[in-house]
């Protein structure tokens, strides 16, 4: 709770706070628990039921661990015309998981994004912060090295 | 130091750089990293140190050829610099060696040249016939500046249309946008003079100025481009426009999922403070400005001015009804202007280079240029700017090359979920905002996604109906459910359920959800299908009468087939299958196991190359 009391030091606590400090706390602790969210709400004096509420609506939030190898396949429109959906069943299958879900051992989660701005070299999929791009089913392999 | 000699100093430094050193830029932006450009780097570093030779290597951002990266750019005194494509490891150490170590240029790999002089053998880069076309003004310096060098920016000019603006009042810059005819380049096309008078004209203490760089638009990339590869142009058209409607604050809501383009951002921030372009008292003009990055969080909506406001403030991010316009009650309840990342660019252009000359191309009612994300089954992918009204066909086949594997065009989808599908017949449409509309699509923020025979339109409308439905934010009842309404009808003739009664079902949706919905994403949820049936609706009645997709794409009507006439048993589609599908041995026909196979065309796509056995057959 230390480093989440060292975030939250970094905010004056008001409402317009919430998205930055939830993007904190993900990006710290790989995802948002409900530990979390209550000392947020002490802090933010937002209840705990609206800050859930706020954070669901939005994509990018999670309430479960990642893997520790997240792979997120761009489903934007260029990547969809070349093939983004056997991309992500390509991985499902390697994985044994389904999308939004992390394997048991939690090496590796997999989930589904709008669009990463790769278009150019689609299909693409983000693993952890590297864009790795012109994936086809043969080069899925590479993933999981 | 004045900001004047700064630029003295700096426009020395940068021409020294490419007319008196030894220097190789690296094309490093998401799309030159994810090929392997910083492979490339390490390569080129390697085989410098081995050599003990000096020679500096620069990051810069992307020139627009995607296609080839990763790009890297040779310079030596004296020479034109050297534009070079897909370099591999192979290939880099090849560039030192010859070209940066010996001064000799290897053609084969050289996509052209840039600046005085000539080389043998290779071109120009922009005499080429995909750059020709062009009229690069907004990407000026994509890939030949350092976007983390604010010294780069202020020795091609910049922040001098900053300047002009500080000794100009509100009035005269409005009137020099106005002069210019920049409309609003995320989309929609509004005047942008006109916000920037309705946002003064609500005389509050307190203005507020947003640059929406949230690009959710799936196939579009333009934004995240120019923010990685010239952070500055956009922060500059930030000042001049804060300068205009007197806002001390201004918010860049930047999507989360471009981590580079964020990071350059906070970067330049910095860099502007460093050099007294931010802050209190700027360049002791009295104009104060903080600039504050908000990070989003994922969400299509938020695109939507109103959307977008409310989670800055922390809320859901849901649009509320307009009136009142962001204008005269926005951000925090103050006046708000929010201007797409594109539009700031063009400001910061038009008050550099004057309203003249960024109107000088472009048609009557649009001026200017515009950039576009030019991507799908098209041989150049990649980031290119032309003049508004260049029609689709040039930016399709001249500039983009035309359709991969020399196949057939069948249409472009321009302006995202929002726009349209234009098909073959209206190729010849010029890209400006009124005719877009016309053929049923929209300027949006600028991705054409082009798709070849392959791709079935049903699909693609079910596609982006997928897309909306999940984005919907939920809050009015035409959108949540009526697109969820149409995305069912769309699968369902996807897979082969659909019946004569959906075509006249899904106009009947449109209409409801064009007219009820709140706000744009609602009201223009039904365009892919308004667009697909309007131009394609012999596609939706084959796949309901005939049992037949045209483009051999939906599942559920096709299988795959091998012919034994054609078929060597290679083996080839037996080692790929990723589902253990086709059995057989050596030298033998295969076979394709129908239960196990998931049909998604591994196999054809490698025995294509070989001996083009493998076929797709009707399965209805």
């Amino acid at each position: 709770m230390q480093e989440l009391n060292k975030i939250l030091s970094r905010y004056a606590g008001d409402k317009s706070d919430l998205i930055p400090l939830l993007q904190d706390v993900q990006s710290k602790y790989g995802y948002i628990g409900e530990e979390h969210m209550e000392e947020i709400s002490n802090f933010t004096k937002v209840p705990q039921s609206e800050i859930y509420g706020v954070a669901t609506f939005y994509t990018q939030f999670r309430f479960t661990p990642k893997g520790k190898k997240h792979i997120a396949v761009c489903t934007g429109t260029a990547c969809h015309v070349t093939g983004a959906q056997h991309v992500i069943e390509g991985v499902e299958r390697h994985l044994s998981i389904k999308e939004g879900e992390t394997t048991p051992d939690g090496e590796y989660s997999l989930e589904s994004v709008g669009c990463l701005g790769c278009c150019a070299l689609a299909p693409a999929a983000m693993v952890n912060d590297e864009i790795k791009s012109k994936l086809s089913l043969r080069s899925l392999k590479k993933l999981f090295r | 130091m004045k900001l004047e000699e700064i630029v003295l100093k700096e426009k020395k430094d940068y021409n020294d750089l490419f007319s008196n050193k030894n220097a190789v830029l690296i094309g490093s932006a998401t799309c030159g990293n994810s090929a392997g450009a910083q492979i490339a780097q390490k390569i080129i570093k390697e085989e410098l140190e081995k050599a003990e030779y000096d020679c500096d290597i620069v990051d810069v951002g992307c020139i627009g050829l995607c296609y080839v990266e990763p790009i890297i750019t040779v310079l030596k005194p004296d020479q034109p610099a050297v534009f070079y494509g897909n370099v591999t490891k192979k290939v880099a150490r090849q560039i030192v060696n010859s070209h940066i170590i010996k001064g000799e240029p290897l053609q084969e790999y050289a996509l052209g040249t840039y600046g005085e002089g000539r080389i043998d053998g290779i071109n120009s880069l922009f005499e080429e016939k995909s750059m020709k076309l062009q009229e690069r003004r907004i990407l000026r310096n994509c890939g030949l500046i350092d976007p983390t060098n604010i010294g780069h920016y202020l020795a091609k000019g910049g922040y001098s249309g900053f300047m002009r603006a500080l000794a100009m009042n509100s009035a005269e810059i409005i009137s020099e946008m106005k002069k210019a005819g920049v409309r609003g380049r995320g989309g929609a096309g509004f005047p942008t003079w006109m916000k920037w008078q309705f946002c003064i004209d609500s005389n509050q203490e307190t203005n507020y100025l947003i640059c929406n760089a949230d690009e959710g638009d799936p196939g579009a990339f333009m934004n995240r481009s120019l923010l990685e590869s010239d952070p500055h142009s956009v922060l500059e058209g930030i000042l001049i426009a804060a300068k205009t409607i007197h806002a001390e604050k201004a918010y860049i809501y930047c999507r989360a999922e471009y981590p580079l383009a964020l990071e350059r951002l906070e970067i330049a921030i910095a860099q502007m403070e460093e050099n007294g372009l931010l802050g209190e008292n700027i360049q002791g003009s009295g104009f104060n400005l903080e600039i504050i990055i908000k990070e989003g969080a994922g969400a299509f909506v938020c695109g939507e001015e109103t959307a977008l406001m409310a989670s800055i403030e922390g809320e859901r991010g849901t649009p509320r009804t307009r009136p009142p316009f962001p204008t005269t009650e926005g951000l925090f309840g103050k006046p708000t202007v929010i201007n797409n990342v594109e539009t700031m660019a063009s400001a910061a252009l038009i008050l550099q280079k004057g309203a003249e000359t960024y109107s000088d191309v472009g048609t009557k009612e649009s001026k200017g240029t515009k950039t576009f994300s030019l991507v799908g089954q098209v041989k150049n992918t990649g980031l290119i700017e032309v003049p508004l009204g260049t029609t689709l066909k040039e930016v399709i086949f001249d500039i983009g090359g035309g359709i991969v594997d020399d196949g057939n065009f069948k249409a472009v989808q321009i302006g995202g979920p929002s726009g349209g599908c234009v098909p073959l017949h209206h190729i010849d449409t010029p890209i400006d905002y009124s005719s877009l509309i016309g053929v049923g699509a929209m300027m949006g923020s600028g991705g054409l996604v082009v798709m070849d025979e392959k791709t079935c339109m049903v699909e693609v409308a079910r596609y982006f109906l997928e897309f909306i439905q999940r984005e919907s934010c939920g809050k009015c009842v035409p959108c949540r459910l009526g697109t969820k309404q149409m995305l069912d009808v769309l699968t369902d003739i996807t897979e082969g359920k659909g019946t004569e009664e959906d075509l006249e079902i899904l106009p009947n949706l449109a209409q409801g959800i064009k007219q009820g919905s709140l706000c744009a994403l609602g009201q223009s949820s039904p365009n892919p299908v308004l667009t697909t049936t309007r131009f394609f609706m012999n596609e939706y009645e084959s796949h309901i009468k005939n049992r037949i997709c045209p483009a051999k794409e939906c599942k559920e009507f096709i299988q795959f087939a091998i012919d034994p006439q054609l078929c060597d048993g290679c083996m080839v589609c037996l080692k790929s299958c990723p589902v253990g599908a086709v059995s057989g041995s050596k030298d033998e026909v295969h076979e394709i196991d129908l239960d196990k196979c998931i049909k998604c065309g591994t196999c054809m796509d490698l025995c294509k190359k070989k001996k083009n056995a493998v076929e797709v057959v009707n399965a209805l």
